[in-house]
């Protein structure tokens, strides 16, 4: 089974509800996907060792000059300005690739071949029971969907009788639906306030774009309005745990330590939002 | 006129909190929402739409179904598999390479200009406002934080405004980096957690690549004494300037269940802190080159 974990607005407590449920999941061996690349958090909570790390790298067109006659199809192909013809040669403008490898393809002279550059870093360590995969994009590197495929293939290598829990990037555009788009049943996490309600439609938007299952978790449950409770009553969309706003749970988070861990208290939460969320993604 | 960005690596940590608490406090300046994947500036602003603009950008392919001889070319061509064996392309999946157009042998593939959203020009209680939407699953967000900021520099010019206050998007990938460039100054709004202080040091490190100046604001600041004091540490490190620290307190949930910024709602310590922090940023404004 293969559970996401997203929200529409960044910083409602998508890593808290992600690492608390694989952290909870103590009978089996569980993967923590955490495809946040953009800022991985999940490692602060986990604390994997050791960690592998491997470079993560993408495909760009390299051109062989003395094969290239400056005919300018493959410029005239490319629709990011990635490789340009001027005068008499080629130029590959690698930030801008998307590795689309249509230059290659209508390059008359084959004077096109692969080449690849780095965009980040995958790493992947265990400890106890679970197994974290991430990856970190280098800085300055404006292309995130690419790594996070590549985490999401390495996370759900293990075959599907492993638990996989995806920690999303926040938001609704193109790395958040790279990172649920797999997955059997989508945790929507979200907080009462006008902002939190914004960004949740956007999300449950999202999600049924996808056609995905999916149920909410209402954090910091006991500020802010109503708005969330109703919106998720009116759409059907049912509310799986409510957390608290609990200094305590804050505090611990701000020291890299999960609420399962620091209050015992949440372990059962947990553990009946697992259930219910086993059962919600069977029954579909 | 001067751009600053206010951006914050991890979400949450309350970037357009202190956007919109600057935009009430300043005079003469243009807001930008530029966190175009969860716009919610226009939420504390309430602004009145004055103009609506369609946002396209990229192509999409449509396959004539006339015309197609399911040869199965296109489908073993797209690098992103957005064709499937039936030929229908998944939208969601596809990066407009139009590649598929071009190996096709009997021209059935047509390119048709991708809508991606809408931006608006508003007016608000604190000036013009400037924001988007960018559509469901839709890309190019960085396109159209240019496109944003674009506007937003224009209209300031028109206006004789003398700031321009850039609410940015989590992270530092595409939207972030395009929200950096040609910026002045950047304000990184971050908290006192081990998320918050490894995420402000990539966002530190962004800035750096850029070359933009940086200043750091410190939120929830007493909710862990040692690290905000690791964090106003690796604020001197990184060559950036402490900008100030802004308690843990509830009435900053309240205010925004009033749509208001804090500012206008609070009349207590933490609004006290917000005004001190609106100051730093204006002093540290002054030092940047023109
Ligand atoms: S692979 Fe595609 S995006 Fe990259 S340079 Fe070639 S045509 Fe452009
Ligand atoms: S435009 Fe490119 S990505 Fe889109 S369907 Fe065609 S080949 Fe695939």
């Amino acid at each position: 089974m293969i559970i996401a974990v997203a929200s529409g607005k960044g910083g409602t407590g998508k890593t808290t509800v992600a690492a608390n449920l694989a952290k909870t999941l103590t009978d089996r061996r569980v993967t923590l996907i955490d495809c946040d690349v953009e800022e991985p958090n999940c490692h602060l909570f986990i604390n994997p060792a050791p960690v592998q790390t491997e470079p993560h790298t993408v495909y760009v067109p390299s051109v062989d000059k003395t094969a290239c006659t400056a005919c300018g199809a493959c410029s005239t192909l490319c629709q990011f300005k990635a490789i340009i013809t001027i005068k008499d040669s080629t130029l590959v403008f690698p930030e801008l690739c998307h590795s689309c490898r249509g230059c290659e393809i209508v390059c008359p002279e084959n004077a096109i071949s692969e080449g690849s550059r780095e965009t980040g870093q995958i790493h992947r360590g265990e400890s106890d029971h679970i197994t974290l995969v991430w990856g970190s994009l280098r800085i300055g590197e404006a292309m995130a969907v690419p790594l996070i495929s590549s985490v999401l293939e390495r996370g759900t290598a293990f075959g599907r009788e492993r638990t996989v829990i995806i920690d999303a990037p926040p938001g609704t555009s193109c790395p958040v639906i790279e990172a649920v788009k797999g997955a059997d049943f989508t945790v929507l996490v979200t907080e009462p306030t006008p902002f939190g309600l914004h960004d949740l439609k956007l999300a449950a938007g999202m999600t049924r774009k996808l056609s995905l299952p999916m149920g909410v978790v209402i954090n910091r449950s006991t500020s802010g309005d109503r708005g969330v409770h109703d919106f998720c009553r009116d759409e059907a969309i049912p509310v799986l745990l409510e957390i608290p706003d609990d200094r305590r749970i804050a505090e611990a988070y701000s020291n890299g330590i999960l609420m399962v861990d620091a209050l015992p208290e949440y372990r059962e939460q947990f553990r009946s939002l697992l259930e219910t969320i086993t059962r919600k993604a069977a029954g579909r | 006129m001067k751009e600053i960005v206010i951006i914050s690596g991890k979400g949450g940590t309350g970037k357009t909190t202190l956007t919109a608490a600057l935009a009430s406090l300043w005079k003469n300046n243009i807001t930008a929402d530029c966190d175009v994947d969860a716009a919610d500036m226009h939420l504390l602003l309430n602004p009145t739409v004055l103009e609506t603009h369609d946002f396209f950008s990229g192509v999409v392919p449509e396959i004539d179904a006339e015309l197609c001889t399911a040869c199965g070319l296109c489908v073993e061509s797209c690098a992103f598999g957005a064709i499937s064996p039936d030929i229908v392309i998944n939208r969601i999946d596809c990066e407009g390479c139009t590649v598929c157009h071009h190996v096709c042998p009997v021209d059935a593939v047509a390119l048709r200009e991708r809508h991606c959203g809408f931006w608006y020009r508003s007016d608000t209680r604190f000036g013009p406002l400037v924001h988007a939407e960018l559509g469901i699953a839709e890309e190019n967000s960085g396109k159209l934080v240019t496109l944003i900021k674009k506007e937003a520099k224009a209209l300031a010019q028109s206006v004789n405004a003398e700031t321009v206050l850039v609410d940015g998007s989590p992270g530092i990938g595409c939207p972030v980096i395009s929200s950096l460039s040609g910026a002045d100054l950047v304000v990184v709004v971050t908290e006192p957690t081990v998320s918050g202080v490894h995420d402000m040091d990539r966002v530190l490190q962004l800035a750096a690549h850029f070359r933009v100046p940086a200043g750091v604001a410190i939120n929830k600041a007493d909710l862990n004494e040692e690290a905000s004091r690791r964090i106003e540490e690796k604020t001197a490190a990184a060559g950036a300037v402490p900008l100030g620290r802004i308690p843990y307190d509830q009435v900053f949930t309240r205010a925004m269940v009033d749509r208001k910024t804090i500012i206008e709602f609070d009349r207590g310590e933490a609004a006290a802190a917000v005004a001190g922090i609106s100051e730093a940023i204006r002093s540290l404004v002054r030092t940047t080159e023109d």
